[in-house]
């Protein structure tokens, strides 16, 4: 993709962003989710709620947050509340529309594991584990997902089910009697996502401009499939661009200007 | 009415031994130089609850303080991982404390619950999560009204718990804004509490009515500690050390360095270091 005016990263988080719209109410995951939900609220969709789970409510910071708690959110947010009612008014009642989540290893079906690799009590790799993300997966409207493809990273199944997708496909999510439509959306830096809506396995809905179903498929180690009516994403507007190297730029100086 | 005293017998006095300790600060108002002084007077086995461990912990985690530990997310949040807590479950460096593991929504409700003097939490969570299979203690009762399973947890009752606030006046009164995180439940759930703040002042008197305060007959000790949450932040007071969140990353990689930062840092000076830290800082 090198002769595109834009890098597949860049790409990965508009895509991303677009699927927000206005009337979101959105829990943000720190990281990539974070900067796609940023870039949303900066072009197509300045009415969209923000919500961090350190409690800020309506959060709109000039910078990416480092952290889930940077004074910038709060700063800049309608309104602030403590964690349990984070967790008890406003997730577990009911308010949030979108949990968007990054993932360390995700499976077709949008299980997603951030807390070992390995085995639980002796892991290869021990993971930060699951802060928000267990309840925001079941509680939130529905789940997008944004992370970067690579065989490590997008399994056939994951070591750990820190929070909860479609479970083995299908109608598992009302068979445990979870109520909302759980993951909805997939954004890679290679393709758009959807569940099929029989077997809730991801499928590509679009390839983003530049990837090939090669690439797709050598850094996912699940067997791809694509719906019929696949469609190249839409490459970047100027505008949407500029926003995100922006937001990145006035991002990098302040966190490095500590100092 | 809580006592007035220095950093060093506030920690000797009131954290023993083998008791629960809660540090509080939902990345704001982090009390760091608490922790370090506890590292300073060499506690051992204490069970540390807290919700995200961050660089607090992963300190006096590789510093062999631990038996236990009770948390949701351990990780250097924006960064990743934390090091010397992979240490001790990857290598049992220097100790292999117990790890009991939770989602946030447990623990704010576990706080919530302790502070509300219930014996457990009951909340609609880890539904399809793998938690319920590794730690016994996440159980489930069935609502009498609907039949609805929901999640149960035991509360947390910690022997002490920490905070950093910006403010106290001086009967003991506490104030805290910004974002308050679990800070006053953390406080009403304990039994003792030692407070650390940025200044003391005369009164109340100017501080609109609603922001979050501690009566000061629900606080033990207050300490005034000056920068005492670097590299977090106090809300107001100075920014949060974004910088040094990042270079903990590599000071945390290995066990030389870690342990040569924390003689340096920690065991060879006392908390009048905190103010100079975030003289840069300051807002």
């Amino acid at each position: 993709m090198t002769d595109l005016p834009f890098t597949a990263t860049e790409m990965m988080t508009i895509a991303a962003a677009r699927a927000l719209s206005d009337e979101d109410v959105c829990f943000v995951g720190i990281g990539a989710p974070s900067a796609a939900c940023n870039v949303a609220r900066l072009t197509h969709a300045p009415d969209i709620t923000l919500i961090y789970e350190s409690g800020t409510i309506g959060a709109a910071p000039d910078v990416l947050p480092l952290s889930i708690g940077d004074g910038e959110l709060c700063e800049t947010a309608v309104c602030t509340v403590s964690v349990p009612e984070m967790f008890r008014y406003w997730l577990q009642g009911g308010r949030i529309t979108v949990g968007f989540l990054g993932a360390a290893q995700l499976d077709p079906f949008g299980n997603i594991n951030t807390t070992v690799i390995g085995s639980y009590d002796k892991p290869k790799v021990r993971l930060p584990g699951g802060g928000g993300a267990p309840e925001i997966a079941t509680s939130c409207g529905k789940i997008f997902i944004t992370m970067k493809q690579s065989k490590r990273g997008m399994v056939k199944a994951i070591d750990f089910y820190t929070s909860f997708g479609h479970g083995e496909g299908g109608d598992h999510r009302k068979r445990l009697g979870i109520t909302t439509e759980g993951p909805a959306l997939l954004v890679t830096d290679l393709a758009v996502w959807k569940p099929d809506p029989a077997t809730k396995a991801f499928t590509v809905v679009s390839i983003h401009p530049g990837a090939t179903r090669q690439q797709i498929q050598d850094t996912c180690c699940w067997n791809v499939h694509y719906t019929a009516d696949v469609i190249e994403t839409p490459a970047p507007t100027e505008i949407e661009l500029a926003t995100l190297r922006n937001l990145q730029e006035r991002t990098r100086i302040a966190h490095q200007g500590s100092k | 009415m809580p006592k007035f005293l220095t950093l060093y017998s506030a920690v000797g006095e009131f954290i023993h031994d083998g008791d629960t300790v809660a540090f509080e600060g939902f990345t704001h108002l982090i009390p760091f130089a608490a922790a370090h002084e506890l590292i300073r007077q060499g506690k051992r086995d204490l069970t540390l609850v807290r919700m995200t461990p961050d660089v607090i912990y992963d300190q006096m985690i590789g510093m062999g303080l631990a038996r236990k530990v009770i948390f949701s997310y351990a990780g250097n949040p924006g960064v990743g991982l934390l090091r010397r807590l992979r240490d001790t479950v990857e290598n049992g460096w220097p100790n292999r404390p117990e790890l009991e593991e939770h989602s946030h929504a447990a623990m704010a409700n576990a706080y919530e619950a302790g502070a509300a003097g219930l014996p457990c939490a009951i909340f609609r969570g880890y539904r399809g999560a793998g938690l319920k299979a590794v730690n016994p203690n996440i159980r489930s009762v069935v609502c009498p009204f609907t039949g609805e399973e929901l999640a149960a947890v035991p509360s947390i009752r910690p022997d002490v718990t920490i905070v950093h606030a910006q403010k106290a006046n001086r009967r003991g009164d506490v104030l805290i804004e910004g974002i308050i995180g679990v800070q006053k439940e953390a406080v009403l759930a304990a039994k003792r509490s030692i407070v650390t703040v940025e200044e003391i002042v005369d009164d109340f008197y100017d501080v609109h009515t609603n922001l979050c305060i501690l009566p000061h007959w629900t606080v033990t000790a207050i300490v005034q500690v000056p920068g005492g949450a670097h590299p977090s932040y106090a809300y107001g007071y100075y920014k949060r050390d974004n910088a040094m969140y990042m270079t903990w990353d590599t000071i945390s990689s290995d066990r030389d360095k870690f342990t040569a930062w924390m003689k340096q840092n920690v065991l060879d000076v006392g908390p009048d270091v905190f103010a100079a830290r975030v003289g840069s800082l300051r807002q």
